[in-house]
C-alpha cells in the first residue's frame, strides 16, 4: 500500500517513470526492426498493450472481485473505434472494398489540415480516448442487466456479451462501418509514428504504444491506492461488509466495471496500433482467457505482477521459447519434437505448473515499493499471515 | 403451410443438434451442481475425443476403435479432475475456474501441436453417416438418431442418479458438500463418479457431432462447450432435465437462425440475404442474458439465498 | 424517559421464507441515548429482525422507521400476497426496499454475528474504508488526488479513533491477524467511523471468556458515552445483557413474549419457561 504523504515516494517513482521512458526512446533509435535485437522492441510494442490489458483486467478481477471475461469484446471495441476514426480519406475506398464506408472523417487528417504535426498527435490522441469512452459506454449499457449477477454467472454472462459484439462487428449489414468480417488498415499505425526534428526523422514505433500503456497504467495505479480502490477491495473481501459500511454495491461495481472497459478499449486500440491490422475475427474469448492467464502469472491483485506477468508471456512466446518451434532450443536439435505449436505446448504447461503450485504467481497481492520496504523493516518480522 | 415446409428442414436438424449439446451438457451440469465449477475443460475434452477417433479409426477397425475412444476420453476427464482440480478444492472458486481455463488452453495447444493446426476429416461410421431421405429432406441417419439416443442415455442417466447408491450420494453432495462430507459419503469417489459419466457423455455426443460436420479442428470444442454451458445455464444449472432442454432449444434457435435468411426470403418477408446466420453463435448468448436477468436461477433451477 | 425521541421504530415487521416465519409481528421502539437488547433462544429470529432493521431483507410485512424516518415498508405482495403466514396484512401499501448502504449513510451501523472484516487489510485500512461513504470527492478527483486533505483528515479521524479504543499499537497489522476479542472491537470501531446514530451490535461477546465479556461490557458502556450514539445489541451472554440494557425486548419462535427492564424481564415468568431454562444450552 503506498501512502499517499509519501512524498519523497512520488519522486522516486516520477523519476523512475522517466528514465524508463527516456530508455525505450533511445530504444527506439538504437535498434533497428530488422536487428537481431529487434525482437525486443515487438516484445515491448506488444508487452506493453497486454500489460495495460492485463492491468485494467485486473482492476476489475483482482480488485474488485468480479470474475468477469468480456475483455476481449471491450478490446475489439477500441480496436475498431480507433481504426475507423483514424482512417486516412484517400485509403478509405480501399480499405472498404466491398462497402461504402460510412464514416469518412478521420480525426488526425482533420485536425492535421490545421494544426500540422501536433494536430495528428493530438488526433490519435483523440481517437484513443474515443476508443476507451465507446468502450466504457458499452461497458455501461452490460452492466446494468449483468452486474447483478453472482461470480460465475457474471464471467459467462460477460464472455456471452464479448461473443455478440464479435458477431455485431462482423454483420455484413454493418458493413459500411465495420467492414463486415473484413479488417481494417491503413490507420494510424505505430510503425509510422515518426518525430521530424530540424531533418532527422526518430521513430517512435515503440515509444507510443509503451507510452500510452503508461500513462494508464499510473492512472489505475491512482485509482487503486485512492478511496474508490479500498472502497473496491472491500467489495472484494466481504460484499456484505462493503454494503453495511455504506459502500453502494451497484454503482461501485459499475465505476469498476467501466473503468476497467475504458482501460480495455484503449488496450485494443493500442493493439491495433501496434499489429497495423484490426479484426474481429482476432478478438475470440481465447484472447481474454491469454490476458487473464497473464493476470494469474503475476498475481491476482498486483498491478506490478500483471505487468510483470504480461511482459513475460509475451517475452516467451513471441522471443524465448521461439527456438521450440523451429527445431532448435537451446542448443538441442530436434526437428521432429520442435516443430510448430511445440512452443504453446511447453507454455501452457508452465502456466498450469503456476496455476497449480505457485497459486499467488510471482508478486502474490504485493507491489514493487513493497518489496523496497520489506527490506528495510525486516526487525520487526511479525507477519499477520505469510 | 410454406413457412412450415421451409423451417421444417432446420428444425429437425435443430433438435439433432440440441441432441449433441444435451449429452454435453449433462457434463456441464452435473460437475457444477457438485463442485460449483464452470468446467471449461469440458467442451475441449469433446474435442479431444474428436481427434482421438479420427487417429484411432486411421489404424484400427470401428468396432475397437468407438470403445477405445469412449474409454480414453473418460480416463482423460478422470485424470483432469485428479490433476488440475482436486488440489484445489479448499481454494477460492476463481482459482479452481482459472485452472480449467489453464486445462483448456492446454488441450487446444496441444490439440494444435499434434495436427499442425490442419483440419482432420473425421471417419464416415457406416449406418449411422448414411444418408437418408425424411420429409423430403436429405440428411445423414445421425441426425435421426441423435434425439432418441439422447432421450435414452438420459433417462438411463436419471434412474442411475435415482436408484443408485452412487446417485444418491451424488444427490446430497450437490445439496451439500460440508455435510455430506461428515456423513462418510467419500466425496473424491463421487466427484470421480460426476466426472466419468460427464465425460463418457462427452464422447458419445462428439461422436454424434463429428460424424455431422466436415472435421475436427483444435478450436472446434470451444464453441460447442459454450453452447452447452449456456444450455445449462438456461435450463437451470445443477438439473439434468433442465440441461436437455435449454440444449433442445439452444440447438433449435440456433439452426433456425442459420436458415432465417433462406426462410424469410421464401416467405416473402425481405428480398435478399441479409446475413442473419453470423448471429447464430450469439443468439445463443441473447439466450442467455435475458434468462440470466429475468430467471437468474434458470428454467428449473432453485433459488438460494445469502447467509448474512 | 417519554420525553426522549424515537431512534428506531419497528411496526408489524413479519419476514417469511417459503413457509418458514422467521419473525412475526415484531413492534419495538429504541429511544434515543438507550441500550436496548433483544434476547432469545437461537433460531428465534434475532438475527432476522437486524438483517430486517439494516435493509440486508425486505419485509414481508411491517414498516420500520429511522430518526423520524420511514425508511422500510413492505406488504405481502407478489407470490407472499397467497402464501402468506404472519398476521396484520394490509395495514401497510407502500414498498420501500432500501439497500444497506442507505441506511448506513443515514446513520445506522452494524456488526455481525460471524465477524465480517475485510481480511487483506490492515487494521488502519479496515476503519479508513468506512469513511468511504462521508467523502466528497468521485472518481477523477480522487485518482488526481484533489481530495488530499479530506483524505488527511479522514486518516487522522482514523487514528484518533482506534486510539479510542485501543486498537492503535496494532494499526497496520492485517485485520485478520489480530486475537479474536480484537477483532469484535475492531469492527464495532469501523461501524463508529461511519459516525452512526444508532448501532446495531450482533452477538458482540460470542466466543468470549467472562473476562473478555466484562471488559466488552465496560467498551460498550463507554461508547454510548463517547460516541453519542444509541444502541441495539443481540446477545446471549446475561451478564452482560443485564448489566447494561435499559430496556429488554425477548423474542421466541419469531414472536414477542415480554419486553421490559432488566428486572422485569428476569420475573417474568413467560420468559423463564421459554428462554432462562434452557440458557445453558444456548450459550454454547
Amino acid at each position: 500500500m503506498i501512502e499517499t504523504k509519501n512524498k519523497k515516494g512520488a519522486w522516486i517513482a516520477f523519476i523512475g517513470v522517466f528514465l524508463f521512458l527516456a530508455l525505450i526512446f533511445a530504444l527506439d533509435q538504437l535498434i533497428k526492426p530488422t536487428d537481431k535485437l529487434g525482437m525486443l522492441l515487438i516484445v515491448l510494442q506488444k508487452g506493453s498493450v497486454y500489460a495495460l490489458a492485463a492491468v485494467s483486467m485486473n482492476l476489475l478481477n483482482g480488485y474488485t472481485g468480479l470474475f468477469s471475461l468480456g475483455h476481449a469484446g471491450f478490446m475489439l471495441l477500441g480496436a475498431y473505434t480507433y481504426a475507423i476514426f483514424t482512417i486516412p480519406d484517400k485509403s478509405r475506398d480501399a480499405v472498404y472494398q466491398y462497402f461504402d464506408a460510412a464514416i469518412r472523417f478521420s480525426i488526425p487528417e482533420q485536425l492535421s489540415n490545421h494544426m500540422g504535426g501536433f494536430g495528428t498527435a493530438l488526433g490519435v490522441f483523440l481517437a484513443l480516448v474515443l476508443a476507451g469512452l465507446v468502450a466504457a459506454l458499452m461497458a455501461w449499457l452490460i452492466g446494468l442487466p449483468v452486474l447483478r449477477l453472482k461470480s460465475d454467472y457474471l464471467a459467462i454472462a460477460t464472455l456471452g456479451f464479448a461473443e455478440i459484439i464479435r458477431a455485431v462487428f462482423q454483420w455484413s449489414k454493418l458493413g459500411p462501418i465495420t467492414n463486415g468480417s473484413n479488417l481494417l488498415k491503413n490507420f494510424a499505425r505505430a510503425s509510422k509514428f515518426k518525430l521530424e526534428i530540424a531533418g532527422t526523422k526518430l521513430s517512435l514505433s515503440t515509444f507510443v504504444p509503451v507510452l500510452i500503456a503508461t500513462v494508464c497504467i499510473i492512472l489505475i495505479v491512482l485509482i487503486v491506492n485512492s478511496t474508490y480502490g479500498r472502497a473496491f477491495k472491500a467489495i472484494r473481501d466481504d460484499e456484505i461488509a462493503a454494503e453495511a459500511m455504506g459502500i453502494n454495491l451497484a454503482r461501485h461495481k459499475m465505476i469498476s466495471f467501466v473503468t476497467s472497459s475504458f482501460f480495455a478499449g484503449v488496450a485494443g486500440a493500442t493493439l491495433a496500433m501496434v499489429l497495423s491490422i484490426a479484426q474481429a475475427n482476432n478478438f475470440k474469448s481465447a484472447m481474454t482467457y491469454e490476458i487473464l492467464l497473464m493476470v494469474v502469472l503475476g498475481g491476482i491483485g498486483s498491478i506490478t505482477g500483471s505487468v510483470i506477468g504480461s511482459l513475460l508471456f509475451v517475452a516467451a512466446s513471441e522471443w524465448w521459447l521461439r527456438g521450440l518451434d523451429s527445431g532448435k532450443f537451446l542448443g538441442i536439435e530436434a526437428p521432429n519434437i520442435f516443430r510448430n505449436g511445440f512452443r504453446l505446448v511447453v507454455f501452457s504447461v508452465i502456466i498450469m505448473v503456476v496455476v497449480l503450485f505457485f497459486r499467488k504467481g510471482i508478486m502474490g497481492e504485493k507491489e514493487l515499493p513493497d518489496l523496497f520496504r520489506r527490506k528495510k523493516k525486516e526487525a520487526p518480522a511479525k507477519e499477520g499471515q505469510a | 403451410m410454406d413457412a412450415l415446409k421451409t423451417t421444417l428442414p432446420y428444425i429437425i436438424s435443430g433438435v439433432s443438434v440440441g441432441g449433441q449439446y444435451a449429452l454435453i451438457a449433462i457434463g456441464y451440469t452435473m460437475v457444477y451442481g457438485i463442485l460449483r465449477l464452470i468446467n471449461f475443460a469440458h467442451g475441449d475434452v469433446f474435442m479431444v475425443a474428436g481427434l482421438m477417433m479420427v487417429y484411432l479409426a486411421a489404424s484400427l477397425p470401428l468396432y475397437l476403435a468407438i470403445p477405445l475412444v469412449i474409454l480414453l476420453t473418460v480416463a482423460l476427464g478422470f485424470t483432469i479432475e485428479r490433476v488440475a482440480y482436486k488440489p484445489l478444492r479448499t481454494a477460492p472458486r476463481m482459482s479452481v475456474m482459472i485452472s480449467a481455463i489453464g486445462v483448456s488452453y492446454l488441450l487446444q495447444n496441444l490439440a494444435l501441436y499434434i495436427t499442425g493446426g490442419l483440419n482432420k476429416n473425421y471417419p464416415a461410421i457406416p449406418w449411422i453417416s448414411d444418408r437418408i431421405s425424411i420429409f423430403g429432406m436429405e440428411t445423414s441417419r445421425v441426425t435421426v438418431i441423435t434425439p432418441f439416443l439422447t432421450i435414452i442415455l438420459v433417462v438411463a442417466l436419471v434412474q442411475l442418479i435415482n436408484h443408485t447408491k452412487i446417485g444418491m450420494a451424488m444427490r446430497a453432495v450437490s445439496r451439500d458438500f460440508e455435510t455430506s462430507q461428515l456423513m462418510g459419503i467419500q466425496i473424491n469417489r463421487v466427484i470421480s463418479a460426476t466426472f466419468i459419466i460427464g465425460t463418457f457423455l462427452a464422447a458419445v455426443g462428439s461422436i454424434l457431432f463429428f460424424t455431422n460436420y466436415p472435421g475436427v479442428v483444435p478450436t472446434s470444442g470451444a464453441m460447442p462447450g459454450l453452447k452447452a454451458f449456456v444450455a445449462a445455464v438456461f435450463g437451470g444449472i445443477g438439473s439434468i432435465p433442465g440441461a436437455v432442454i435449454g440444449a433442445f432449444i439452444i440447438g433449435i434457435a440456433e439452426s433456425v437462425i442459420k436458415g432465417l435468411d433462406t426462410i424469410l426470403i421464401v416467405n416473402g418477408v425481405i428480398d435478399e440475404q441479409i446475413g442473419l446466420a453470423t448471429f447464430s453463435d450469439a443468439f445463443t448468448f441473447v439466450l442467455l442474458i435475458i434468462i440470466l436477468v429475468f430467471k437468474p436461477t434458470g428454467l428449473f433451477g432453485e433459488k438460494s439465498t445469502d447467509k448474512v | 424517559m417519554s420525553e426522549q425521541k424515537t431512534m428506531l421504530l419497528v411496526e408489524n415487521v413479519t419476514m417469511q421464507f417459503g413457509g418458514v416465519v422467521a419473525v412475526n409481528n415484531l413492534s419495538m421502539e429504541v429511544r434515543e441515548g438507550e441500550i436496548v437488547a433483544i434476547i432469545g433462544p437461537n433460531g428465534a429470529g434475532k438475527t432476522t429482525a437486524f438483517n430486517v432493521i439494516t435493509g440486508v431483507y425486505a419485509p414481508t410485512n411491517g414498516r420500520v422507521s429511522f430518526d423520524g424516518q420511514c425508511v422500510v415498508e413492505n406488504y405481502p405482495r407478489g407470490k407472499m400476497k397467497k402464501n402468506y403466514l404472519g398476521e396484520n396484512a394490509g395495514l401497510y401499501t407502500q414498498v420501500k426496499e432500501p439497500t444497506p448502504d442507505r441506511l448506513t449513510a443515514l446513520g445506522m451501523a452494524r456488526t455481525f454475528q460471524n465477524i465480517r472484516l475485510w481480511k487483506s487489510m490492515t487494521v488502519f485500512d479496515n476503519i479508513l474504508v468506512a469513511k468511504h461513504l462521508k467523502r466528497s470527492s468521485n472518481l477523477f478527483s480522487a485518482a488526481f488526488r484533489m481530495n488530499r486533505e479530506e483524505e488527511a483528515q479522514q486518516r487522522r479521524e482514523v487514528l484518533a479513533l482506534l486510539e479510542i479504543v485501543g486498537l492503535a499499537d496494532v494499526k497496520d497489522e492485517l485485520a485478520t491477524s489480530l486475537p479474536y476479542g480484537k477483532q469484535r472491537r475492531l469492527e464495532i470501531a469501523r461501524a463508529l467511523a461511519t459516525k452512526p446514530k444508532l448501532l446495531l451490535l450482533d452477538e458482540p461477546a460470542a466466543g468470549m471468556n467472562p473476562q473478555e465479556t466484562q471488559e466488552l461490557t465496560q467498551f460498550i458502556g463507554q461508547i454510548r458515552k463517547d460516541f453519542d450514539v444509541t444502541i441495539v445489541l443481540i446477545e446471549h451472554h446475561m451478564d452482560l445483557v443485564m448489566d447494561i440494557s435499559d430496556r429488554i425486548y425477548v423474542l421466541d419462535f419469531g414472536r414477542l413474549i415480554a419486553q421490559g427492564t432488566p428486572e422485569e424481564i428476569q420475573k417474568n415468568e413467560k420468559v423463564i419457561d421459554a428462554y432462562l431454562g434452557v440458557v445453558d444450552d444456548a450459550e454454547n
